[in-house]
C-alpha cells in the first residue's frame, strides 16, 4: 500500500462536498484552513522530508470515526490526538497521527470544530489507545469527545476546571 | 558448666539473648559490607574501623525513633507482633548444642522443641501484618501463612528422614553420634541414604524460605509490597523484626550445621568444638547472604509450586528411599 | 492458588478502617499502588482492583510530575525550549533534544553538516545504551535482584563522563543546537569511546551468563504478561515493547533521520511478546548500538559542526513533524508555525505514554508481582508520560 491508494480511498470515502463548512468564525474562514485541498481530495500527499508525514486529511469532524476506521482497516496505529486552538478563526482543530509499524507511512487527520462548543465523536472505540490522548485533549483544550468513556482530568489535577493549552488560558 | 542451676539458667539466658543481639547486629554489618563487595562497592566505612560501628549507630538511630501506632490498627496485637517474633528465636538457641559442654538445655526432645519455637514467629509476622490494617501487610501476611504451610512439610519430611538415621531426637546426643572425622557426619552418611547432599539441599532451601530470606522474601518483597508486614512499624518495632530474621537464620544455620555436618565436632581433631561450630556455622551464614545478593525473587506461586510439586514429592521419595535401605540392609 | 486468594479475602474483608464498606459486600479490594512506590520508580500511581493477589483492574492514574512542557513550548523561541526538551526523559534527553531541534532544521530548511550528524549519532547511540542500562538495573530491581543495578550503573557512569566532557552535563543534556551540535568532539572523547566499546561488549556476555541465563529470572519472564502486536498497534505502543511483539518498527528504520540510513545495523525483534522478549531486545539493542557506535566513529568525516543558523530561528508557517527513536520508542514533536518567533502549538509525543496506556488491558487477570514484572519491562520513565 502506498500513500497514493491512501489518498484514493480517502477521496472515495470522505467526498469533499459531504463536509460542510463548521466554521462558525465571523469573518467566515473555510473549515480547511492549514491545508487547501482541493474540493475533491480531502487527502493530500506531502513529502516527508519537509513535514514529517505521507499523507494529511482534512475531514469533517463528523467523518474522523470513518478515517479511524479506514486507517485500522490498513494496519496502521494509533501515534497520537492532539488539538490546536486557533482562536483569530474561533476554531479548535483536532489531529489524528497515524503511523504503520510495517511500512512507517504516516498519516495526519485533521479535523476543525467551532470553538464555541467543541464537540467531535470520540474514536477510542477503533483505537482503545486513543482513549487517553483524547483524555489529554480534553484536559488541556476542553474538547468534547463525545462517546468517550471517561473524560476526567488524565494529567491534570482531578478537579482542574480550566483548559491550558486554550489560547486564552491566562494561568490565574 | 558446673554452676548451680540457677546461676546457670541466668547465665544462659543473658548469654543467649547477647548472643542473639550481636548476631543480629553484625550480621546486618556482614551483609552490608558483604553486598557491597558482591556490588563492587566498599559497603559501610565511615562510622568505626571498616564501619564496624555502624550497627551500634543504626541502633541508637532506630531506638531515637517515635514508635508510631497508625490510627486504626489493632493496638495490643501491633505491639505485641515484634515480642512474639523475638522471643520465640532466642527459646530456639536453649537446645541448640554449641560445644561438647556448652549447651543451655539439653533435652530429649530439643529438634521437637527447636521446631515448635520456630514456627511462632511465622504467626507473629502474620499478627503483626493483620493487627497493621495495611492491605499491603495484609497481602504480606497471606502470604508468609501459605508459604509457611507449604514448606513446614518438606522440611519435616526431611527432618523425619534425619531422625530415622540418627534415632534420637537429642541434638547433643546427634552431634556425638557424628563424631570422628567428616565422613561420620550426617551429610556423608550415604550408606543409611544415598540421597543424603539432596536432602540437605531441601533443608536448605526449606531453611530459606522459612526465614523469608532471598530469593523466597514474599513477605517483605518490597518493590512488591513496599515493606509487607512491617510497612507500618516504625523505628525500633522495624528493628525488632530484623533482628528475629537475623536470629532466625542463624537458628537454621545452626540446625543445619548440626544435623548434616556434625556441630561442633573438628574434621581434623584441632582446634576447640565450639571454633568449628561456628565457623560452620557462619560459612552457612555467610552462603544465605550470598544467595540474597545474587539471585533475583521468585513468584508468589513458583515458590509454591516448587513445594507442592517438587520438593514434597522429592521429600517422600527420600523419606521412603531411607526406611527401605534401613530396613535392608 | 485458591488458598491463599481466600486467605486474602478473608483477611481483606475483616474489620478495618482502610477497607470500605462497599469492599465489605464486594469481593474485590482497592490497592493503591504509588504516587510513592518502589516498583513505579517515580510517582506514578496505578489504581488496582485486585481479587487476592489476582488483578482483577488496574487503572493507571498519571500527572503527579506533569509540568505543561506544551504550554511552556508556546511562551517561548525555540532556542529557549530547547533545553525543556532534555527535561522530558531523563534518561534519554538526547534523542529528544534531537526531535526538536530536527523539527525546527526540517521547518527552517538549515544544513547540517555531515560530521555533526555523525556525532549526534555517537551520542545519541551511547545515551541509548545508558538508558537501556539504568532500565536493566531497575528491572532487576523489581524482580528482586539487587546486584546487577549496580553493575549497570557502573558501566554507565563510563558514559556518562564520555558526555559529560563533550556536553557539560551528566543527564540533561543540551548539546544539539539547530544547524549541528555545541561542541566538536575531542581525541579523548574518541579514544574513550573506542575504549568503551570494548569494555562494553565483555560485559554484555557477562550480563547474559549472570542475569539472562538465571533460571529464576527466566522463570518470572517468559511466557508473562505477552502482549500481542495488535495490543501494541491498537495502542500505539512502540519502540522496544512492540519490537517485543515480533514488529520491526525502529524509526531509524522507518522514518530514516540523520545518517542512519548510512550505518548498518540489525533492528532485534522477539515474537514471544512476553517480558522476556522486551528484555532480550533491550539487551540486543545495546550490543547493536555499540556497532552503530563503532561504525560512525570509523566513519567520522572532518569538517565543522554547527551549520549556519539565524540568531532567532522563525519557522516559515505551517505544521511540521520530527519523529526520532527514543529509548522508550517513537518520540514526535510536532510545531504549528504562525511565522513569529515563538511556535503557535507545540506537541510532544511521548512513548512512555502510549506504552502504559496498554498496562490495563495487558494485565487483566495477573497476579500482583506479574504485573510488576510487565509493568517494569515496558521501561516506564514518568515525567516523559506526564510531560
Amino acid at each position: 500500500m502506498s500513500a497514493e491508494e491512501l489518498a484514493e480511498r480517502f477521496s472515495r470515502l470522505f467526498p469533499r462536498a459531504s463536509a460542510p463548512p463548521e466554521s462558525t468564525s465571523a469573518d467566515g474562514v473555510s473549515a480547511d484552513g492549514v491545508v487547501p485541498a482541493e474540493p475533491s481530495r480531502p487527502a493530500q500527499e506531502t513529502e516527508h522530508a519537509a513535514r514529517g508525514c505521507h499523507l494529511e486529511a482534512t475531514l469533517a469532524s463528523g467523518e474522523v470515526v470513518a478515517a479511524a476506521r479506514l486507517m485500522d482497516e490498513h494496519g496502521f496505529a494509533i501515534d497520537a490526538v492532539t488539538g490546536v486552538d486557533w482562536l483569530a478563526e474561533g476554531q479548535m482543530e483536532v489531529i489524528y497521527d497515524y503511523f504503520h509499524p510495517v511500512n512507517g507511512l504516516r498519516v495526519a487527520v485533521r479535523a476543525r470544530i467551532p470553538r464555541e462548543n467543541p464537540e467531535i465523536p470520540t474514536v477510542s472505540e477503533v483505537f482503545p489507545g486513543a482513549n487517553w490522548h483524547e483524555r489529554e485533549t480534553h484536559d488541556f483544550f476542553g474538547i468534547r469527545f463525545t462517546g468517550h468513556p471517561d473524560l476526567t482530568p488524565l494529567l491534570l489535577p482531578e478537579d482542574a476546571v480550566y483548559h491550558p493549552l486554550r489560547k486564552d488560558f491566562s494561568g490565574e | 558448666m558446673n554452676l548451680p542451676e540457677p546461676f546457670r539458667l541466668l547465665v544462659f539466658l543473658l548469654g543467649t539473648m547477647a548472643f542473639v543481639g550481636a548476631n543480629a547486629a553484625y550480621l546486618v554489618w556482614v551483609e552490608r559490607k558483604g553486598a557491597g563487595r558482591f556490588q563492587r562497592r566498599t559497603g559501610p566505612t565511615e562510622v568505626g574501623y571498616a564501619g564496624l560501628l555502624q550497627p551500634i549507630a543504626d541502633a541508637i538511630k532506630l531506638m531515637s525513633k517515635q514508635l508510631i501506632l497508625p490510627p486504626g490498627v489493632d493496638a495490643t496485637l501491633f505491639r505485641l507482633a515484634p515480642l512474639l517474633v523475638l522471643a520465640p528465636a532466642m527459646m530456639c538457641f536453649a537446645t541448640i548444642p554449641f560445644s561438647e559442654t556448652l549447651v543451655p538445655r539439653n533435652i530429649n526432645v530439643g529438634l521437637v522443641m527447636v521446631f515448635s519455637f520456630g514456627s511462632i514467629h511465622v504467626m507473629a509476622i502474620m499478627l503483626g501484618g493483620w493487627a497493621s490494617r495495611n492491605k499491603y501487610a495484609i497481602i504480606s501476611a497471606a502470604r508468609i501463612v501459605s508459604q509457611n504451610v507449604a514448606y513446614e512439610i518438606p522440611m519435616l519430611l526431611v527432618v523425619i528422614t534425619l531422625l530415622m538415621v540418627t534415632g534420637t531426637m537429642n541434638l547433643h546426643e546427634i552431634v556425638q553420634q557424628q563424631a570422628g572425622g567428616f565422613w561420620n557426619w550426617n551429610f556423608f552418611r550415604l550408606a543409611a541414604n544415598p540421597l543424603m547432599p539432596v536432602t540437605f539441599i531441601i533443608f536448605y532451601i526449606c531453611m530459606l524460605a522459612e526465614t523469608n530470606r532471598a530469593p523466597f522474601d514474599m513477605a517483605e518483597a518490597e518493590s512488591e509490597l513496599v515493606a509487607g508486614a512491617f510497612t507500618e512499624y516504625a523505628g525500633m518495632g522495624f528493628g525488632v523484626f530484623f533482628m528475629a530474621e537475623y536470629a532466625n537464620v542463624v537458628i537454621g544455620c545452626s540446625l543445619a550445621t548440626v544435623l548434616f555436618f556434625g556441630g561442633w565436632q573438628s574434621p581434623i581433631g584441632v582446634l576447640p568444638g565450639l571454633f568449628w561450630f561456628l565457623l560452620k556455622l557462619y560459612l552457612l551464614v555467610f552462603s544465605v547472604i550470598w544467595v540474597r545478593w545474587t539471585f533475583p525473587r521468585t513468584q508468589f506461586y513458583g515458590l509454591l509450586n516448587l513445594s507442592w510439586k517438587i520438593l514434597i514429592p522429592l521429600s517422600l521419595f527420600i523419606l521412603l528411599l531411607t526406611s527401605a535401605v534401613m530396613k535392608l540392609f | 492458588m485458591r488458598f491463599i486468594t481466600l486467605c486474602v479475602r478473608t483477611l481483606a474483608v475483616s474489620e478495618s478502617n482502610f477497607i470500605s464498606a462497599a469492599e465489605h459486600a464486594g469481593e474485590t479490594f482497592v490497592l493503591n499502588l504509588g504516587p510513592q512506590h518502589p516498583a513505579t520508580h517515580g510517582v506514578l500511581r496505578v489504581k488496582l482492583t485486585m481479587d487476592g493477589e489476582y488483578i482483577t483492574r488496574a487503572e493507571p492514574v498519571p500527572g503527579y510530575i506533569h509540568r505543561m512542557h506544551e504550554k511552556m513550548g508556546e511562551n517561548r523561541n525555540y532556542a529557549q525550549f530547547l533545553p525543556n526538551t532534555s527535561r522530558i526523559d531523563y534518561l534519554s534527553a538526547m534523542h529528544y533534544t534531537h526531535a526538536f531541534v530536527g523539527v525546527v532544521e526540517r521547518a527552517a530548511k538549515l544544513e547540517v553538516p555531515p560530521r555533526a550528524e555523525y556525532i549526534r549519532v555517537i551520542t545519541s547511540e551511547l545515551n541509548r545504551i545508558s538508558s537501556h542500562l539504568v532500565w536493566f538495573g531497575a528491572f532487576l530491581l523489581d524482580l528482586g535482584g539487587f546486584t546487577p543495578l549496580l553493575y549497570a550503573f557502573d558501566d554507565r557512569e563510563k558514559i556518562l563522563d564520555l558526555l559529560e566532557g563533550i556536553t557539560g552535563s551528566r543527564l540533561t543534556y543540551c548539546y544539539y543546537r539547530f544547524g549541528g551540535v555545541c561542541n566538536d568532539i575531542d581525541d579523548e572523547f574518541i579514544r574513550g569511546t573506542r575504549a568503551f566499546l570494548e569494555e562494553m561488549r565483555p560485559r554484555l556476555k557477562l550480563y547474559r551468563e549472570l542475569v539472562t541465563d538465571n533460571i529464576i529470572l527466566r522463570k518470572r519472564l517468559i511466557d508473562i504478561g505477552p502482549i500481542s502486536a495488535e495490543l501494541c498497534r491498537k495502542y500505539g505502543a512502540t519502540g522496544p515493547v512492540i519490537r517485543g511483539a515480533g514488529v520491526p518498527y525502529d524509526v531509524r528504520r522507518s522514518e530514516p533521520y540523520s545518517v542512519y540510513p548510512e550505518l548498518d545495523f540489525v533492528v532485534p525483534t522477539h515474537a514471544e511478546g512476553d517480558c522476556m522478549a522486551r528484555y532480550l531486545v533491550r539487551m540486543e539493542e545495546m550490543g547493536q548500538s555499540l556497532r552503530i557506535i563503532e561504525q560512525a566513529l570509523d566513519r567520522l568525516p572532518e569538517g565543522p559542526v554547527l551549520g549556519k543558523a539565524p540568531k532567532t530561528v522563525k519557522l516559515p508557517p505551517g505544521d511540521y513533524c520530527y519523529a526520532v527513536e527514543a529509548a522508550r520508542g517513537r518520540f514526535m514533536v510536532r510545531v504549528i508555525s504562525d511565522g513569529k518567533e515563538i511556535p503557535y502549538r507545540v506537541k510532544l509525543r511521548a512513548p512512555s505514554f502510549s506504552n502504559l496506556s496498554l498496562f490495563e488491558e495487558a494485565s487483566q487477570g495477573m497476579m500482583l508481582p506479574d504485573a510488576l514484572a510487565v509493568m517494569g519491562s515496558l521501561d516506564l520513565v514518568i515525567p516523559d508520560i506526564d510531560r
